[in-house]
């Protein structure tokens, strides 16, 4: 780089934090200037709906404490709001009337829970989570409900669920689906976790729509379905996000189940890349055009975007998808991505994990465990390889994975 | 409070005052002690918060779980045998003074 650029990242959340100390990282030697719509330093928020809700301290999630971005030269303008991008003078302008000029737009804008078109949603302490407000105020009526529902058997609503089941409540959780986390899991999976909760004393409603919600005088919600109706002195609708693309669409960028980005992670305009919840992009494991919602998609992506910068590359963008969920006892680790309709093989070790293999037309294409950290970094090597294994190969050998990780990476070296 | 020490690859030392209860990694993160990266905020997800506990200090910590070596088997610097997580280390009293040494590099 000869003269020194500017960039602009708006988004504050784990990818955009991710994007400019990757950026520093990498030697990138311009000015950074992130924007972020909430007042707190960039935090986690993994722990929301975990550790959070337990032990109640924000400045535990805080990603760097404030000393990080000063010493790097990452300039916060927060809490602020992005309302419009200029892409002919390329200048970005903010709420307070600021405008910011760039050489480089850096789309880390996340996403927004998504009210679901049940009646009384929009009441008011009807909790949502998503932020660092949300789960504060979801903490403080956590201190004296008794009953809780939550709405949605997704992974926040479960890892949620759970947290208030170990501290006394009693909890419901109501899903519309036949079965828990089906977007994400295989059958035997959602089967596994569905029996943990209810062992844990979860009431499970499966197949069931809520019709509306309404609430009385002392504070007491009326979940109403269809053939009876659960009282609630705490309700949490987590009915799943959508990307926040407000500020991209006004941009005139493409829009494609999020901000549509190119496999070097760059929009319908290659001055401007787009990362994270936010942005959907041609996943080389699938062949598919997929959006993650993950902190591993938000940290690998904004290295690639920081790398590509800098060395003016434009490799593409091939990591790995991996997730994972603590509910209580019951680690889940997803290494690859699975779509609906891929085959499954449940495979029970002896040392009380679980693991259940995903083939996609015999093809090994991801592996979901409960409490097998070994089996899952095992197949996180072997799928990163893009090798492909059969399932054939897999059933002779008992489905040892770290046998074969282990060969495989020895044969690399 | 525990006093910590961090020792960069590069020799530089970073010592800090650490909450009792917090992990090692959390007392580098809050201390902005550049090294321990700690992607995955330490649900041991990740081994990017790799660190090395220096050989006097070793016994005086408890050993590593399973799932942590397995983790560790994926640190991008060397492994030895006195390879940790710092997310998997809880810093207490009878730490006062630990030394830690941090990896050349973490991804």
């Amino acid at each position: 780089m000869s003269i020194a650029k500017r960039l602009v990242i708006v988004g504050a959340g784990q990818a955009g934090f991710q994007a400019a100390a990757s950026l520093r990282q990498e030697g990138f030697e311009g000015s950074i200037l992130m924007i972020g719509d909430e007042p707190a330093l960039p935090y986690q928020r993994p722990p929301l709906s975990k550790t959070y809700l337990k032990e109640g301290d924000p400045a535990r999630l805080e990603l760097r404490p404030r000393s990080f971005y000063e010493r790097l030269g990452i300039d916060l303008a927060m809490p602020n709001v992005a309302v419009d991008v200029n892409r002919a003078d390329r200048v970005v302008r903010t709420e307070d009337g600021a405008r910011y000029p760039f050489d480089y737009l850096i789309l880390a804008t996340g996403s927004a829970c998504v009210s679901p078109p049940i009646p009384g949603a929009a009441l008011p302490g009807v909790h949502q989570l998503r932020t660092l407000s949300d789960a504060e105020r979801l903490r403080h009526s956590l201190e004296t409900a008794r009953r809780v529902v939550v709405i949605g058997g997704g992974f926040i609503g479960l890892e949620f669920a759970s947290v208030a089941l170990q501290a006394g409540h009693e909890v419901t959780l109501i899903e519309t689906a036949p079965r828990l986390m089906a977007r994400a899991l295989s059958a035997h999976m959602s089967e596994t976790f569905g029996k943990y909760h209810m062992g844990c004393g979860l009431r499970l409603k499966l197949s069931e729509s809520v019709l509306r919600i309404t609430a009385d005088q002392r504070g007491v919600y009326s979940i109403v379905l269809e053939h009876e109706c659960v009282e609630a002195d705490l309700v949490l609708l987590a009915t799943g996000v959508r990307p926040n693309v407000l500020l991209a669409v006004s941009a005139g960028l493409e829009i494609d189940n999020g901000v549509r980005a190119t496999e070097t992670l760059q929009t319908s305009d290659p001055a401007i890349f787009a990362l994270g919840d936010c942005a959907s992009f041609p996943d080389p494991f699938t062949l598919q055009r997929v959006r993650l919602e993950s902190v591993q998609a938000a940290t690998d992506q904004a290295r690639l975007i920081a790398k590509n910068i800098v060395s003016d590359m434009a490799a593409p963008y091939a990591a790995l998808p991996w997730f994972w969920s603590d509910q209580g006892q019951y680690k889940l680790q997803i290494a690859g991505l699975s779509l609906p309709g891929d085959d499954e093989a449940a495979v029970e070790r002896g040392d009380g994990s679980l693991s259940v293999f995903r083939f996609r037309s015999d093809r090994f294409v991801a592996l979901e465990t409960v409490n097998g950290p070994s089996d899952h970094m095992a197949a996180r090597k072997i799928l990163q390889a893009r090798v492909p294994v059969s399932r054939q190969e897999l059933q002779r050998t008992d489905f040892d994975v770290k046998s074969l990780a282990r060969a495989m990476t020895s044969a690399s070296n | 409070m525990t006093k910590i020490t961090f020792l960069s690859a590069t020799g530089f030392d970073f010592v800090v005052d650490a909450n009792d209860g917090d992990s090692v990694m959390q007392a580098a993160i809050l201390n902005d002690v550049p090294g321990i990266v700690a992607e995955c905020g330490g649900a041991m997800m990740c081994a990017t918060c790799h660190c090395y506990v220096d050989p006097d200090w070793q016994h005086k910590v408890p050993p590593p779980s399973d799932g942590e070596r397995e983790m560790l088997d994926c640190a991008a610097s060397e492994l030895r045998q006195t390879s940790r997580l710092s997310c998997q280390i809880k810093v207490s009293a009878e730490l006062e003074g630990l030394i830690v040494h941090l990896p050349e590099a973490q991804l």
